[in-house]
């Protein structure tokens, strides 16, 4: 049995369409530069090496090399387009179960190398780049903030295999002393406690929900969705703020506004 | 001076709780908290699963001058909830520093001092506090363009999870002996990896490879103080003078990438060769 999820690879061959890969990165990450609809853009993804080096990130976990790696592969296309002001968009394609956990992991500072990824794409967020997350497997936790959680515009794709958390279940519920049920049944009427899209999307974080007929393998008919989704992600961030604002919003969100509304009025 | 009354003559900065830690860092008299506790804006998620919130939400926000310098810091309170941040928590915290770069923006060089004592995410309000993270290190790396962004990990609580990877964005961290810096929490590593792996009830262990002086001593930190609140306050001073480092940590992956390729990932790792591998760039 396959322990891992091939999700993020097999949207990343599509998507990519053959193009050469970014050379000089850890297997486990992925970039090349394909075009969009006329426009080159820069595709990274997390993907398994069950050859790591560091047994605790061999099913597509995000530990050091990623986030490293994630860091590189950004950084030269920050260093490509500094000289031009049509930035390559950056798109991240989402399937990460988590960050590796791990002896080694800790020692060397994985904090340390998922900042390098996070720092990344918000410089290149800062510096004019459409960073555009696309959520199509698990987006959990740390591996999510280094890769994709900086994006300008978030794209999840509808399936009980696409969610968001910041803790896996058996882990959350050991932490916040409960049993899994109870921890499902709280999930159920607390929306940000629960793990499945609608109620991330009720957030107000996703810029989009896309339907897939096979978010596996995906078909042609998927790829143009997609494909389209992007490209209408990647002019709505044209022109808009560089942060991350467009977050703000949702009902389920209000106290996030109104703090920062307080803030501002007695600053 | 005897070993007794140098004890009694110290000013443990551990001890203090968040907005005491913010009072002793600030100039006299120029303490000014922003929606302090009489405002009363709490989480509005914790009363509904039987968690009784408290009126701060555990993170004090506080603007003053140190040795002159405007600054704004956001102090977490590691006594509430373990330091963990909610929405309105990490709200205030990715506002404030949002605030502070606008300032520079329009001429103001507000400084950020962060004072760290978390476990990251509050798993009572999971995604709402993840997305909360991901806005503060946003904030940082945009400030930190114009102005340092100081993290302090004082203990005893330590900094993980999200904030962990907050603390690497800083532009300068300083920790004490009573210190832990790391991403995830023992008990996780515990159950998640093993107990041969990462035994959580091993505290020697655990500090060998993420305490204070261990990480000071492999470079993912600046400055190694003792718990002592002129000593902690003199070196965030420094740090602020500073200015802006030439290259952020955060920002060195080819560095790291070649560190890393060199290390012998087939024997299980000390924290003597983590201080091998890393040390030489630091002073």
């Amino acid at each position: 049995m396959s322990s891992y999820s091939l999700r993020g690879l097999r949207w990343f061959e599509a998507l990519s369409a053959g193009a050469s890969q970014l050379p000089g990165l850890p297997a486990s990450v992925k970039a090349a530069d394909a075009r969009l609809g006329g426009k080159t853009v820069r595709l990274l993804a997390v993907v398994a090496d069950p050859d790591n080096r560091f047994p605790r990130a061999r099913n597509g976990e995000v530990g050091l090399l990623e986030g490293w790696g994630l860091a590189k592969a950004v950084d030269d296309a920050i260093e490509a387009d500094r000289e031009t002001s049509s930035k390559r968009a950056l798109i991240a394609i989402v399937d990460v179960p988590s960050q590796a956990y791990g002896r080694r992991e800790e020692a060397l500072g994985i904090h340390q190398a998922l900042a390098g990824a996070a720092d990344s794409y918000a410089r290149a967020r800062l510096a004019g780049h459409p960073v555009i997350g696309l959520l199509v497997g698990k987006a959990m936790s740390g591996a999510f903030l280094a890769h994709g959680y900086q994006a300008n515009r978030l794209i999840a794709l509808r399936d009980p295999g696409v969610m968001v958390h910041a803790m896996g279940k058996a882990s959350a519920a050991r932490v916040t002393l409960r049993s899994v049920e109870e921890l499902e049944a709280l999930a159920a009427s607390v929306p940000p406690m629960a793990y499945d899209i609608d109620s991330f999307a009720s957030l107000g974080l996703l810029w989009e929900t896309l339907s897939v007929e096979q978010i596996e393998q995906p078909s042609a008919a998927d790829l143009a969705r997609v494909v389209d989704c992007l490209q209408q992600a990647i002019n709505a961030v044209t022109g808009a703020p560089r942060n991350l604002s467009s977050r703000l919003g949702a009902p389920h969100r209000a106290a996030s506004s109104h703090v920062r509304q307080l803030l501002s009025a007695q600053w | 001076m005897t070993d007794s009354a140098a004890l009694l003559n110290k000013h443990s900065f551990v001890e203090l709780g968040a907005r005491q830690r913010a009072k002793a860092l600030l100039d006299d008299g120029t303490f000014r908290e922003l929606l302090d506790p009489f405002q009363r804006i709490m989480s509005p998620w914790l009363l509904r699963q039987g968690v009784v919130p408290q009126s701060d939400d555990g993170v004090v926000i506080a603007k003053g001058t140190l040795d002159g310098l405007p600054v704004v810091i956001a102090a977490i309170e590691g006594a509430f909830q373990g330091g963990s941040l909610g929405e309105v928590g990490g709200a205030k915290i990715a506002g404030a520093l949002e605030l502070a770069a606008e300032d520079n923006r329009n001429g103001i060089p507000t400084r950020a001092v962060l004072l760290l004592e978390t476990g990251g995410v509050r798993l009572q309000e999971a995604n709402l506090g993840l997305a909360a993270i991901a806005e503060i290190h946003s904030a940082i790396v945009d400030l930190r363009q114009y102005q340092p962004v100081v993290g302090v990990v004082a203990g005893s609580v330590g900094c993980f999870g999200g904030m962990s990877i907050a603390a690497g964005l800083c532009s300068y961290l300083l920790v004490t002996q009573e210190a832990r810096l790391g991403l995830n929490g023992p008990q996780v590593i515990e159950q998640e990896a093993g107990l041969d792996e990462y035994d959580s009830r091993d505290r020697p262990f655990i500090w060998s490879l993420t305490g204070g002086e261990q990480r000071f001593a492999t470079g993912l930190v600046d400055r190694y103080a003792a718990d002592d609140v002129p000593q902690i306050r003199q070196q965030v001073c420094q740090l602020l003078h500073l200015g802006v480092p030439a290259e952020h940590r955060s920002g060195q992956a080819e560095l790291f990438l070649q560190r890393l390729a060199r290390l012998d990932t087939d024997v299980q790792i000390e924290p003597a060769a983590v201080r091998q591998l890393y040390q030489g760039e630091h002073p």
